[in-house]
C-alpha cells in the first residue's frame, strides 16, 4: 500500500487526566489504511508499570508498543511513552528515552516529547492536545506552530477536564478545535491510501 | 553538502570544543537530548545562540561546570524501579553466594543511591565482607556527593517504600543516621566501596567483574557509542558474570549480543556467556 501523497509524516498525541477515553475514541475511528506513525505521551502514575499498550492495542490496527529506546519510527504504528521515562523523537528519526527530571511535573512530558517531534519532523507534523488538568502541552503545541506543523486542540465541551485544551489553545492559537469524532475523521482525511 | 541543520552544526562545534578543551566527549550523545539541555541552559542565562555559547564555554572554566553537570543528568532513585532490585535478589544473588571473593561495578553511579540500595542488598545476604565494590561516574562532583552519601530528608520516604517494594526485609531507617532534614548513608554500606571517576566515552576496561550495573546512563548515548561500551562490559566482565542495565535499555543494538544470555528480560539482567 503506498500513501505517496500525504504531506504529513507524523502525529503526536498529548493527554493527561481524561485521555484514556480520549484517545481510544479517536483510535477507533482511525480506518485500518491510517498508515502514519502515532506517537503519543499520556500522564500516567510513575510508580506503576503501564499497561496502556495492552489497553490501546485492542481499539486499533495499528501497531501498538510501548516506545523503547532507539525504535525507527515506522508508518503504521504507534509509540506509547513509558512511565516513568520522557519520549522523545531523535535526530536520526528514531525514538529516544530519557529520565530527566519531570517538565510541568510531569514524566513523561508531553512538551519534551512535542518539541523534539517539531525539531525533527519540522512542518510535515501533527501536534494534538486532548483533555487534562494542567498546562503540560502548550508550549510543545505552540513550537509544532512556529515549525509550521498543524495543530489541532480537543473541543472544551468535549473535553473531560478542560484545563490543558484549554491553555494549549490560548498558547498555540491552533489550527483547528474539534470534537473526538472530528479528529478521528480528520486525520482519516489527512492519510487516504 | 552535508544534510544537516545549521543548528544542528552549531551543536557539534560546540562540542568538539569542549572535548578539545576539556577531554570530555559529548560528541556521540544523543543529539535531542543534548539540545535540550544546552536549551536549558541558555533559557536561564539568557544566551542567545549556540556561538555565544561556545564562546562563553571556552573562556569561563565555571560556566563549563555548570554545563557539565547539565549535561550530565543525575537523576537517580534509591531501590530505582524496586522490581529490578527483587529479581537481583532472587536471580543474581545465589550465583555470586558460590564466589569466595566479588567485584561488582556500578558505571554513571550518579550520587550514589543505586551503590547504597545494592550496598543494602549485599549486607543483608552477607555477602558485603567478601565484596569490592567500584562506583564510578565521569562527573567528579557528583561522585562526591555519592562517596559522602547525604540526602535530603523529603526523598526518604519514597526511599522506604522502593526498599519495602523491593522485599526490603528490615526497616531503611536502619541504613541511615537522620540529622535535622538530611539522613547520612551508614559507614558499613561505605567501607567496600571504592568510588572513583571513570568515563565510559573515553576510559577503558575495568577487570574481572562478576556483575556491571549500568542503568539509565546508555539512553544518552548514540547506537555507536553504546556499542562501544557494550563491548568494553564484556571485557570487564568474568565469563558468568551478569549485566544489569536499565528497564528500558537493552542490547539488541550491540554486535557482541549473542555473546550474553537474557536473564530476565523486563528487568534487563544479562549474562556473559563461557567460552569464547
Ligand atoms: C540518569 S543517571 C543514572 C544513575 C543511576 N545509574 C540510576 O539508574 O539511577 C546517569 C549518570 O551517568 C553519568 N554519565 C553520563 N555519561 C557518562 C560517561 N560518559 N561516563 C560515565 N558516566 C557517565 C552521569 O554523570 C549520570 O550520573
Amino acid at each position: 500500500m503506498s500513501c505517496n501523497n500525504i504531506h504529513y509524516r507524523a502525529v503526536v498525541i498529548g493527554a493527561s487526566a481524561g485521555g484514556l477515553a480520549a484517545v481510544g475514541a479517536i483510535l477507533a475511528e482511525l480506518k485500518s489504511t491510517f498508515c502514519i506513525p502515532i506517537l503519543l505521551a499520556q500522564h500516567i502514575s510513575p510508580h506503576v508499570e503501564s499497561h496502556l499498550a495492552t489497553h490501546f492495542a485492542a481499539k486499533t490496527a495499528l501497531a501498538v508498543k510501548e516506545a523503547e529506546d532507539k525504535d525507527p519510527i515506522k508508518r503504521g504504528s504507534l509509540y506509547i511513552a513509558p512511565s516513568n521515562y520522557h519520549l522523545l523523537v531523535g535526530f536520526d528519526g528514531c525514538t529516544a528515552l530519557s529520565i530527566d527530571p519531570p517538565v510541568n511535573y510531569s514524566r513523561p512530558s508531553i512538551d519534551v516529547l512535542f518539541e523534539s517531534a517539531a525539531d525533527y519532523f519540522g512542518n510535515e507534523l501533527i501536534g494534538i492536545i486532548l483533555s487534562g488538568a494542567n498546562s503540560d502541552g502548550a508550549a510543545g503545541l505552540k513550537k509544532i506552530k512556529q515549525r509550521g506543523g498543524l495543530t489541532v486542540v480537543q473541543s472544551l465541551d468535549s473535553a473531560e477536564v478542560k484545563t490543558m485544551p484549554q491553555a494549549a489553545i490560548e498558547a498555540a492559537n491552533a489550527d483547528h478545535i474539534l470534537s473526538l469524532k472530528d479528529i478521528g475523521h480528520f486525520l482519516n482525511t489527512i492519510c487516504e491510501c | 553538502m552535508n544534510d544537516i541543520t545549521n543548528e544542528q552544526l552549531e551543536i557539534q562545534l560546540l562540542l568538539e570544543a569542549i572535548y578539545i578543551k576539556y577531554g570530555y566527549d559529548f560528541r556521540e550523545y544523543s543529539l535531542a537530548h543534548t539540545k535540550r539541555r544546552l536549551e536549558y541552559r541558555c533559557g536561564i542565562e539568557g544566551i542567545k545562540n549556540y556561538a555565544e555559547m561556545q564562546h562563553k564555554v571556552i573562556h569561563d572554566a565555571n560556566f563549563f561546570e555548570q554545563l557539565l553537570l547539565d549535561l550530565s543528568i543525575n537523576v537517580t532513585e534509591m531501590f530505582r524501579d524496586p522490581w529490578f532490585y527483587k529479581k537481583v535478589r532472587e536471580l543474581v544473588i545465589p550465583h555470586l553466594h558460590t564466589y569466595p571473593f566479588l567485584k561488582i561495578w556500578h558505571a554513571g553511579c550518579s550520587a550514589g543511591q543505586e551503590v547504597y540500595s545494592m550496598g543494602i542488598i549485599l549486607h543483608e545476604e552477607s555477602l558485603k565482607e567478601r565484596a569490592q565494590v567500584y562506583a564510578t561516574d565521569f562527573n567528579e562532583s557528583i561522585l562526591e556527593k555519592a562517596k559522602k552519601g547525604i540526602y535530603p530528608m523529603d526523598l526518604i520516604r519514597q526511599y522506604s517504600a522502593n526498599y519495602q517494594a523491593a522485599n526490603g526485609s528490615a526497616s531503611f531507617s536502619d541504613y541511615y543516621t537522620a540529622d535535622y532534614d538530611h539522613v547520612i548513608m551508614k559507614n558499613v554500606l561505605k567501607d567496600k566501596v571504592l568510588f572513583t571517576p571513570h568515563n565510559l566515552a573515553t576510559d577503558g576496561a575495568f577487570g574481572e567483574m562478576h556483575v556491571i550495573f549500568c542503568r539509565n546512563v546508555l539512553i544518552y548515548f548514540t547506537r555507536e557509542l553504546q556499542n562501544r561500551v557494550f563491548n568494553l562490559f564484556y571485557d570487564s566482565l568474568i565469563p558468568g558474570g551478569f549485566l544489569c542495565l536499565g528497564s528500558k535499555e537493552s542490547l539488541r543494538f550491540a554486535d557482541i549480543a549473542d555473546k550474553f544470555e537474557l536473564v530476565s528480560e523486563p528487568e534487563k539482567i544479562y549474562r556473559k556467556k563461557r567460552g569464547r
